[in-house]
């Protein structure tokens, strides 16, 4: 199946996916914060790399390490303007998308990254360079099949972690959370900043592989929803939820969009990934992996003391 | 016998309803003190003044000479004092034993340390044998005591319990006098809000009584049982045992 490269650069974009959904999951799944704007963070990543490369041909490692540090620190300060002036909830899930509003409208009228024209990277000469992160599509292939792996052992590793039983008890009680100790404040903006600064490492690796970037699509709102769906779709504050969630929601649209484009019905994919997102939030609120896991469990045990069971099996 | 909380001419208004009106009161380490007083009487505002979740208008509260009605209520924990909630508030998504877990990590952020800690918790509110469960499968009874082993998990000097028999049958109840009495003779500081007399007259060293946010009176249970005034706040004027 690697063999046809229509299936590698579409699991490329999955897996690019996953992680961007991981990022997002670890800020609203485990932390509890909102995040409509995380274009925004992707997008500082993606014209770290560009920029850096493109402009003086410094090594997207520096970029990505570059666009890192600037989504952090712009994340961190996000959440502390926001919560130092109370303002949380939805109102910060509206404050993020006007701040990705604003980047994107910025970097559109900005000369010096291109503007409304966008970046472009050099086209890939046929060699590897893992220096300067360069490849065939088979290469970033694989690129993205780490980083996906990384964001999966990383959400595991946090959500074992203190930080992971401290931001899953903010999320539900915050004030509850605060009476045991919790400096919830600083939780907040930690879980923010490591979120944007992931979403960045995506945003660097999803230009490389697109080979251009352009303010509307790496900066806009379609891409701060697309971040969000395999989360949603595969089940939120889960490990494997926005793995599972990519894998089926991003090829349905791209087989839809093909099927629109051939039977000439415009905008098909929208239409179909509209409907699937409402039967999956209807009738598998908590996502697609739980209700996986939930099957499993109820095959595996007698059904009258499952629960219990293989709670204790674990021990 | 030393003094480990001291409130000062504690005041608090919302608007123009004064709900705690000069309050002051001490608590002395290791004993089980009680805050009564009928509906309304300004028990969970005083309440929230010591634990820091509200801010006085004036007064003061100082917890081991220091003033804490300045701080937060993530800092007044650190420092020393749990709380629990009047309305039970487990974290859903957790087992007993997680949420347990989490006013450990108020002094470690070592997992299992706070995992044993949590163990050692649940143990001396009885509710080990439920610590795989998930936290809103538990009885009323049980989430109180989950809330009590919470509190006790942040290692405190001293426990804030706000109503934590409300609601609860007589021989729920007494289990959980014989939980608190244990933790008392284990050196713990008590402060009980509660509104059921005969259980505060069973567990409480001393009560304290409030009625429309000012103190009426102060001392051992059975004296201020016997006080004129208090009996008038719970039963109306002109009724007398």
């Amino acid at each position: 199946m690697l063999a046809n490269p229509y299936v590698i650069s579409l699991m490329t974009i999955v897996l690019l996916f996953t992680f961007l959904g991981q990022s997002w999951n670890l800020m609203l799944g485990i932390g509890g914060q909102l995040s409509i704007g995380h274009a925004l963070f992707v997008g500082l990543g993606a014209y770290s790399v560009g920029v850096l490369y493109v402009k003086y041909g410094i090594s997207p490692w520096v970029g990505l390490l570059t666009g890192m540090i600037l989504a952090g620190s712009v994340g961190a300060s996000i959440a502390w303007l926001s919560f130092r002036f109370q303002v949380r909830g939805i109102y910060f899930a509206l404050l993020t998308i006007a701040a990705a509003e604003f980047a994107r409208i910025m970097f559109s009228g900005w000369e010096f990254v291109g503007a409304m024209q966008g970046l472009f990277f050099p086209a890939p000469t046929g060699g590897i360079e893992i220096s300067m992160l360069r490849g065939d599509t088979r290469f970033y292939y694989f690129v993205a099949l780490a980083l996906a792996a990384l964001g999966i052992i990383g959400t595991e590793f946090i959500s074992r972690s203190y930080l992971g039983y401290v931001w899953r008890a903010m999320r539900d009680d915050e004030s509850a959370a605060r009476a045991l100790g919790v400096r919830t404040f600083q939780h907040k903006i930690l879980v923010i900043s490591i979120s944007a600064a992931t979403a960045a490492a995506g945003g660097g690796v999803l230009a490389l592989v697109q080979g251009s970037i352009f303010p509307d699509s790496i900066m806009g709102m379609g891409l701060s929803v697309d971040v969000l769906i395999g989360p949603v779709v595969g089940g939120l504050g889960t490990t494997f939820g926005p793995l599972v969630g990519s894998l089926a929601a991003i090829p349905l649209n791209h087989l839809m969009s093909a099927l629109g484009d051939s039977l000439r019905i415009p905008g098909l994919n929208n239409i179909t990934y509209g409907v699937v997102l409402i039967s999956v939030v209807w009738f598998l609120p908590d996502g697609i992996w739980p209700a996986i896991v939930r099957l499993c469990k109820a095959i595996q045990a007698p059904p009258t003391a499952w629960l219990w069971q293989s709670r204790k099996v674990e021990e | 016998m030393t003094t480990l909380l001291e409130v000062e001419n504690l005041s608090r208004s919302f608007g123009g309803l004064v709900a705690v009106k000069d309050v002051s009161f001490s608590l002395r380490a290791g004993r089980i003190t009680a805050l009564i007083g009928p509906n309304g009487a300004g028990k969970t505002t005083c309440f929230n003044l010591v634990a820091g979740a509200l801010k006085p208008t004036s007064g003061r509260v100082l917890f081991e000479g220091r003033q804490i009605d300045n701080s937060p209520p993530e800092t007044v924990c650190r420092m020393g004092i749990a709380r629990t909630f009047q309305i039970v508030r487990p974290m859903r998504e957790m087992s007993v034993l997680e949420n347990a877990m989490i006013g450990a990590f108020s002094w470690t952020r070592n997992v299992s340390e706070a995992r044993s800690k949590a163990y050692e918790s649940l143990e001396s509110v009885g509710l080990a044998a439920k610590a795989h469960a998930r936290a809103d499968q538990l009885t009323l009874p049980d989430r109180k005591m989950l809330e009590t082993a919470k509190a006790l998990s942040t290692r405190p000097k001293l426990l804030l319990l706000d109503e934590v028999m409300a609601g609860l049958r007589p021989t729920e109840a007494a289990g959980i006098v014989d939980v608190l009495q244990r933790l008392a003779e284990g050196g713990l500081t008590i402060l009980l809000v509660e509104h059921v007399m005969r259980i505060v007259m069973e567990v409480a060293s001393r009560v304290v009584v409030l009625h429309h946010g000012a103190k009426i009176a102060e001392g051992p249970p059975e004296e201020v049982v016997a006080d004129p005034k208090v009996l008038e706040s719970y039963l109306g004027a002109g009724f007398h045992a």
